[in-house]
């Protein structure tokens, strides 16, 4: 049999020319926008790291976990930590702490949680994030418990020492240095996701979310490769938690609490679980919900809680599916194709 | 050369005898049907063979090698594939990502996280060329969910096939499908089975495919085999008609 | 030895409410598969409508008509269920149950806020009621005689729900329903009817355990985010829809919480969480659970 050329290729290049203007969007922030909403967009694609991670259960592998919280808190308090009773200055050292740390314990969690699926799944994972939430809230003379632990941004150093933050007007200088900082490792993650969801692993997660008994006979072990990707994604999320705490400035049980969790789901479900972009532009979308709600109204908790029944009723797939199915529907238009499918029963996670 | 064969095999569920005593054999090379009427045993059989059940007693040998208790990854990897009854595929993959997972998990590629699958051109080139012996290949993008019920049957065969597996086991592979489309189904089927020389057993109640397409015919009823012939041999057994068809079949 | 008989009671008490919650939470998940996140703000809405209620109608002076109206959390929240099931959870019914989880997540935000602007920030007690009633000596120390009532009321609700399943006409519908949907659907029962009125009575339910709880204990913003996660902690160890487990469930729960508070505060809740995951591992399906 003669082999003949693979007819389709996802070429990096070509994505990379699609990011190139968003990126370079990005990377002009600082000198357009105020600092307030410089730092807010840097929360922003701090919760995206955390939902890029969260969702790689979701939407890849087909597990909903509402205990997420967990490794955001364990990213964050490892920096606390390290801070207080380590003295430690370095960013790059919390990161690889709180790297080390999430790594552990999601290696743990995952083996344990793995072993159930939907309801049970969710549920045992919020069971050991409220454990950890427990732990944060009662043993307070070591956590601060719910004052918790400040890390004033002016010890900090990035860049293994080549940045800080002593002197004068320093708020200004970590706002734009720290965005650039979040900036990079928030293109980092997204470029390694994207390449682990275009991986055969990603392939085998996959199956496993659409058919875990065919995968199973197709020789893929199924709770193994579970049970890694809950460790990829607690890596994530943990990532996320370390690079949130110079921004806060406090780390309290409250991230580690069950609302936290499900906070995350929310994002991911507003911008479309079932799409590699849908958590990015979900949680940079909650975010800027949460604090423009928070600052609107005095019941803001109402307004997130409309917003996600509605989204859950008019709009499944989330604000990134909606935006696909516009201009799908657009182009059929054009070509007079017949019906589309709803938005529950559309295509892959891309 | 007996590739695969069972010993006194045995599986009751409660008052059924599913699959009673049973002493089944796949010679190396042959395209063999498993016939029998609803409720005869034929799937519970495949079940047991492929590990999607445990038998209550008996022995499964591959190779004269004992695999009764072994885990369903373990069987794979020994070489038996199968295709389910009710089509059973990752509706939401395309045709293309379907076969070459097969592919990309025979080769215990999956395990990889950091390299792009559409990269693999060896896995890519594989897949290509099996979806063209399928006739899949124009359909490859699409998701195996919107594909047609004939298309989704030969897809489901072909994903088991892509495991290059010693003996492949094919649950009613042409069933749901008009009369039309199966021997056209079946045509493939048995072209690119043999071509490949996959050792295959075919579960199938149409007895005009049966006979058509098959090196040996086993027929079972009630949990136990009661004729192993070839097609020939077959068709004048009197007591074969009866059992799958109720009634005396003339010449 | 008093301390312990006291402990004892309150261990009883608490499961009582525990009791309501979840088996309130076990049986809208037994009829229609559904987790409703947003339960335990129910409770807290039961809580603070009764609170308010009988705040307003102490000027009446009249404790009895307070003693009648303890049940108004109970029945405004089963009317907010009548509103809330065909409005945010019929159309989800075809959907992955994830969606649900969803939904209702997102009714507990809401519901919270609810409270919030309807009652405002502060804590409501009920104080009259348990002043009313009283204090029965144990040995020598005394004790609320109203706890006495909450257990007495935990136990007929025990022996009401239990008739009601298993030994009324609308019991045997709902049984049918959450064994099979569509079997029950094709035998001719009206499954929206079965599905709104299971889930009203789930919603009375967890209202009750706040309408009944709030003299004891005021009511509080967040009381509904802490009282969800032990009543998940008892369905898990009892078993996701079954009434035995959920009775089963808060007992454990409770007296454990109780000794924990006892002799090991810091870790008490922790040991919950902990028995709960062990649970989930070994026995998926809880002690009394169908899988």
């Amino acid at each position: 049999m003669t082999p003949r050329m693979p007819t389709r290729k996802t070429s990096p290049w070509r994505l990379a020319a699609f990011a190139a203007p968003v990126v370079l969007a990005l990377l002009i922030v600082p000198a357009v926008f105020s600092p307030y909403q410089t730092q807010l967009l840097t929360y922003g694609l701090v919760f995206a790291i955390a939902a890029l991670g969260f969702n790689l259960l979701l939407g890849y592998t087909g597990l909903l976990s509402f205990g997420h919280s967990a490794y955001f808190g364990l990213g964050a308090y490892t920096a606390a930590f390290m801070v207080r009773y380590l003295g430690v200055q370095s960013m790059e050292l919390y990161i690889l702490g709180g790297l080390i740390v999430t790594v552990l314990v999601s290696a743990v969690f995952g083996y344990i949680c793995v072993r159930h699926t939907r309801i049970f799944f969710a549920i045992l994972t919020l069971a050991l994030s409220q454990v950890l939430w427990t732990l944060a809230y009662k043993f307070f003379w070591v956590t601060g418990g719910t004052d918790g632990i400040r890390i004033p941004f002016a010890s900090l150093t990035l860049a293994a020492g080549l940045i800080d933050f002593t002197g004068r007007a320093v708020y200004q200088k970590f706002i734009s240095f720290y965005y650039y900082y979040v900036l990079a490792f928030f293109l980092f993650s997204t470029a390694a996701m994207w390449v682990i969801v275009h991986s055969p692993f990603g392939k085998a997660l996959q199956a496993i979310r659409d058919n875990e008994i065919r995968a199973e006979f197709l020789g893929v072990r199924v709770r193994r490769y579970r049970w890694l990707a809950f460790l990829v994604s607690g890596t994530f999320t943990g990532l996320a938690g370390t690079l949130w705490v110079p921004l806060n400035g406090l780390v309290t049980p409250d991230i580690v609490y069950w609302p936290f969790s499900g906070e995350i789901v929310f994002m991911s479900v507003l911008g479309g679980f079932r799409n590699f972009t849908g958590p990015i532009v979900g949680a940079v979308a909650f975010n800027f919900l949460k604090t423009y709600a928070i600052a609107s109204t005095e019941y803001w908790q109402m307004a997130l809680g409309i917003v996600l029944v509605v989204l859950v009723l008019a709009l499944p797939a989330g604000l990134v599916g909606a935006l696909r199915r516009g201009i799908a529907r657009l182009r059929r238009k054009e070509e007079g194709a017949a019906p589309e499918l709803r938005d529950d029963e559309q295509g892959a996670a891309q | 050369m007996t590739l695969l064969r069972t010993v006194n095999l045995r599986k009751y569920f409660g008052d059924t005898h599913a699959v009673d005593n049973v002493n089944f054999t796949v010679a190396e090379g042959e395209f063999l049907s498993l016939v029998g009427s609803n409720g005869a045993g034929k799937t519970t059989l495949v079940n047991l063979i492929s590990a999607f059940l445990h038998p209550d007693a008996g022995q499964i040998l591959l190779d004269e090698k004992d695999i009764t208790f072994s885990s369903v990854n373990d069987r794979v990897k020994s070489g038996i594939a199968r295709s389910f009854q009710l089509v059973n595929l990752f509706d939401d993959l395309s045709a293309f990502d379907n076969v070459a997972l097969a592919i990309f998990s025979r080769e215990g590629k999956t395990q990889n996280l950091l390299a792009l699958a559409d990269h693999d051109s060896d896995v890519t080139l594989e897949a290509d060329d099996l979806l063209h012996q399928f006739g899949l290949h124009d359909k490859q993008s699409i998701t195996a969910g919107g594909l047609a019920q004939g298309e989704r049957k030969l897809l489901d065969v072909a994903v088991a096939y892509a495991l290059r597996p010693r003996l492949l086991f094919l649950d009613e592979p042409t069933s749901g499908v008009s009369t039309r489309d199966k021997l056209q189904i079946m045509d493939t089927i048995s072209s690119v089975v043999r071509s490949g020389n996959v050792t295959a057993v075919v579960i199938e109640h149409d007895m005009d495919v049966v006979f058509k397409y098959s090196d040996r015919i086993v027929a079972m009823h009630e949990g136990t085999i009661f004729a192993d012939g070839t097609p020939e041999e077959i068709r004048k057994n009197e007591e074969v008609a009866t059992k799958l068809l109720g009634t005396a079949r003339p010449g | 030895m008093e301390i312990f008989i006291i402990q004892v009671l309150n261990s009883i008490f608490y499961a009582s409410i525990l009791f309501l919650i979840a088996a309130g939470l076990s049986l809208i998940y037994g009829v229609m598969q559904i987790i409703n996140m947003a339960h335990g703000s129910l409770y807290a809405l039961g809580a603070f409508v009764t609170a308010w209620v009988i705040g307003k109608a102490v000027a009446l002076g009249s404790v009895a008509l307070l003693f009648l109206l303890l049940p108004a959390g109970a029945l405004a929240v089963a009317a907010a269920g009548l509103v809330i099931e065909p409005l945010l959870l019929r159309p989800l019914y075809k959907r992955p149950e994830e969606y649900q989880l969803l939904v209702t997540f997102g009714l507990l935000l809401i519901i919270e806020d609810v409270i919030r602007f309807l009652f405002g920030g502060t804590p409501l007690s009920a104080d009259p009621l348990i002043d009313a009633m009283g204090s029965i000596p144990v040995m020598t120390l005394i004790y609320p005689a109203y706890n006495l009532l909450v257990i007495a009321i935990g136990i007929l609700a025990v022996i009401l729900l239990w008739a009601f399943i298993y030994r009324t006409k609308f019991g045997v519908m709902l049984r049918a329903t959450s064994q099979d949907r569509r079997m029950a659907s094709a035998l001719g029962l009206n499954v929206k009817k079965v599905y709104i009125q299971a889930f009203a009575i789930g919603c009375f339910m967890a209202g009750l355990g706040g309408a009944i709880v709030v003299p004891s204990q005021a009511a509080v913003l967040g009381m509904g985010i802490d009282a969800l996660i032990l009543a998940f902690v008892v369905v898990v160890i009892g078993g996701l829809g079954s009434l035995e487990g959920a009775l089963v469930g808060a007992l454990l729960v409770s007296f454990v919480r109780t000794a924990g508070i006892q002799f090991f505060p810091e870790v008490e809740l922790a040991a919950l969480y902990i028995i709960a995951a062990v649970v989930l591992l070994i026995r998926p399906t809880g002690i009394f659970g169908k899988a």
